[in-house]
């Protein structure tokens, strides 16, 4: 029974998933879960397969095994504009924003898919929470998105991915390149952005901070789940600490 | 290691001539004498300078609808559709074959005919172009999206012999011509040189198009998401934007544009040849390149450049080199360009190379 109640409240599912570059078996079975309302981290190394994860589930690299389902609809085969349709959106690794489009206009990008993209006071809405939470965007709305410091960036294409109105948000190193106080900024704003109602996916390096702020996380490690559970408990676990966390 | 070093080396010594300003000092120089020679010509006839310069902006018109083709592509996908030019002499073909052939248009033709099958001659050329350039572009370039960059190009190469080839057996070897379907009465002369309404009506034709075109980009949702996709095409799809839609969408518009070309210089030359795709072909992608290629304005201002260029080249009298000279000359720019200039005169160069 609650078994059957944990698994209705899943808003994503990774079930044994197997993810490919050309005949490089990048993922190799993956199962993971995100709940209604929850943070779940993903961490490990470099190379681990973490950003492979987020595009299995964007449909950026489709699986050739296994199955993801999103609000209990087979995704695993759809196109990456569809699925954002469905409503993931991301914050990609490398921030990945249109380098000769204006801050503002990188922002609308983000409402392409919605279907009240014409409604202007809905947009502005939006737009005004993206610049309540980073307010140094605003006074940067004209300035082309190439031009801005790898902090800047990583504000806007959180803040387009916010634009997007996602049921599901997914954010790969949100932290990389910042300046340890933004870093600590930018997990208040993680938190702040979950707290209004949305889950999110965590992909994340600082794996301190991330254990920190997540309800659940993930240790992957070359292509496969080392270990699940709860947050808390993970930050307790002695080789997490040790490969990790940095502790001896 | 040794073939890095010589293959620098060029790149290098160029950098030396650029420290010593000697490339500079010679691009000016050849500017200078350009325009020398235009201002003697201008003193000697300045009827035939005048004329000129309208007929070089008419048909710098035309070549932009076609330069945009490549720009929009290239923008796109960073590909040189070298099958565009004879989409676009297949324009011109349509325009035979549904104008004159089909609808029979003829230049006793009432003023109410010539209308309606101008305007149901230009849809079906537009039509018929839009759909071969967005085929061309899923049969011969989309299956190898990520192969290496010769892949591509190579089977363009291959897609616009293909097309001349229809050209060749609908039109055969020869040029064929066309009756003059719109008026050739005067509409102003200059020193006893004639404008012609046929001139200023293809004029007159392309200026909307090119409007339509920079509304298009600019303004719509369409618009954006092609600009997006030419930016970033994985970011793009993550905004939603269906990427392989979008490209079919930009070879369409392309295609389309190549159509109104090939109507417009039907009627504007009266006399087409299944090879037209190739040699205006070169002059528009040379425009695009000199514009800028990717930059649409650009494309269009390069395009007015080489028409002005080419006209003046074969219709000026004092040390004009002549329309045998026509084609050396549109290459020497492009190699210039190439090596002097490659972003064009109002692309930028980018930090992405683009
Ligand atoms: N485009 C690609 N082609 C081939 N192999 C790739 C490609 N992208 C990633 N890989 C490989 O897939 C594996 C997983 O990469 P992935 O980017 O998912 O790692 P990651 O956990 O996000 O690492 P990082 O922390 O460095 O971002 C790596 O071994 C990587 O080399
Ligand atoms: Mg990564």
């Amino acid at each position: 029974m609650t078994a059957t109640a944990a698994a209705s409240e899943n808003i994503l599912e990774l079930e044994d998933v197997h993810t490919f570059y050309g005949s490089i078996e990048a993922l190799k079975g993956i199962s993971i879960n995100v709940r209604q309302g929850e943070i779940v981290t993903l961490i490990g190394a470099n190379g681990a397969g973490k950003s492979t994860t987020l595009r299995s589930i964007n449909g950026l690299n489709n699986p050739r095994r296994g199955r993801i389902r999103f609000q209990g609809r087979d995704i695993t085969r759809s196109s990456a504009h569809d699925v954002v349709k469905r409503g993931i959106a991301q914050s990609p690794e490398g921030r990945r924003l249109f380098p000769r489009m204006s801050v503002l206009e990188n922002l609308l990008m983000g409402t392409f898919q919605r279907e009240d993209r014409n409604n202007r006071k809905a947009v502005n809405a939006d737009l005004d929470r993206v610049y309540s939470l980073f307010p140094r965007l605003s006074e940067r709305k004209q300035q082309k998105a190439g031009t801005l410091s790898g902090g800047e960036q990583q504000m806007v294409a959180i803040g387009r991915a916010l634009m997007a109105h996602p049921k599901l948000l997914l954010l790969d190193e949100p932290s990389m390149g910042l300046a340890p106080i933004f870093v600590e900024r930018i997990f208040e704003i993680i938190g702040e952005i979950n707290s209004q109602g949305t889950p999110i996916l965590l992909v994340e390096q600082n794996a301190l901070m991330a254990l920190d702020i997540a309800n659940r996380g993930y240790v992957l490690e070359t292509g496969s789940v080392a270990l699940a559970d709860d947050a808390k408990k993970l930050k307790q676990n002695e080789q997490v600490q040790k490969t990790y966390l940095g502790v001896d | 290691m040794a073939t890095e070093a010589s293959r620098q080396q060029p790149v290098s010594r160029l950098r030396g001539f650029y420290a010593a300003g000697v490339v500079p000092w010679v691009g000016r120089l050849l500017v200078l004498l350009l325009f020398v020679w235009l201002g003697v010509n201008l003193v000697k006839t300045p009827a035939d300078f005048g004329i000129l310069l309208v007929e070089g902006v008419t048909l710098g018109l035309v070549y932009g609808l076609i330069a945009l083709g490549y720009s929009l592509v290239y923008g796109i996908l960073e590909l040189i559709n070298f099958a565009h030019g004879d989409v676009f002499m297949l324009g011109s073909w349509m325009t035979l074959y549904i104008g004159v052939q089909q609808i029979g248009l003829t230049d006793s033709s009432s003023t109410g005919k010539i209308i309606w099958g101008l305007a149901l001659t230009l849809v079906c050329a537009a039509a018929f172009c839009a759909l071969l350039n967005a085929a061309v572009e899923r049969i011969a370039y989309r299956p190898l999206r990520n192969a290496p960059r010769l892949a591509p190009l190579i089977t363009a190469i291959g897609a616009s012999f293909i097309l001349q080839d229809v050209g060749l057996h609908q039109l055969g070897p020869a040029p064929v011509s066309l009756p003059n379907i719109l008026p050739t009465s005067t509409v102003f002369s200059i020193g006893g040189n004639n404008y012609t309404w046929d001139h200023l009506i293809v004029a007159l034709t392309a200026l909307p198009v090119l409007g339509l075109l920079v509304w298009l980009v600019q303004r719509t949702r369409q618009g954006r998401a092609m600009r997006a996709v030419a930016q970033d095409q994985e970011a793009a799809a993550m905004m939603g934007i269906n990427v392989n839609a979008t490209i079919s969408f930009t070879f369409l518009i392309a295609g389309a544009l190549a159509g109104v070309a090939g109507l417009l210089y039907a009627l504007y030359s009266t006399n087409i040849q299944f090879d037209q795709g190739f040699t205006l072909g070169l002059i528009a992608f040379t425009a695009a390149v000199l514009g800028g290629i990717g930059n649409l304005p650009g494309a269009v201002l390069g395009a007015i450049i080489i028409g002005l260029i080419q006209q003046f080249n074969e219709g000026l009298s004092w040390h004009a080199p002549g329309s045998d000279w026509t084609q050396s000359i549109v290459f020497a720019i492009l190699i210039l360009i190439l090596v002097f200039r490659p972003e064009g005169l109002l692309g930028e160069r980018t930090p992405e190379g683009g």
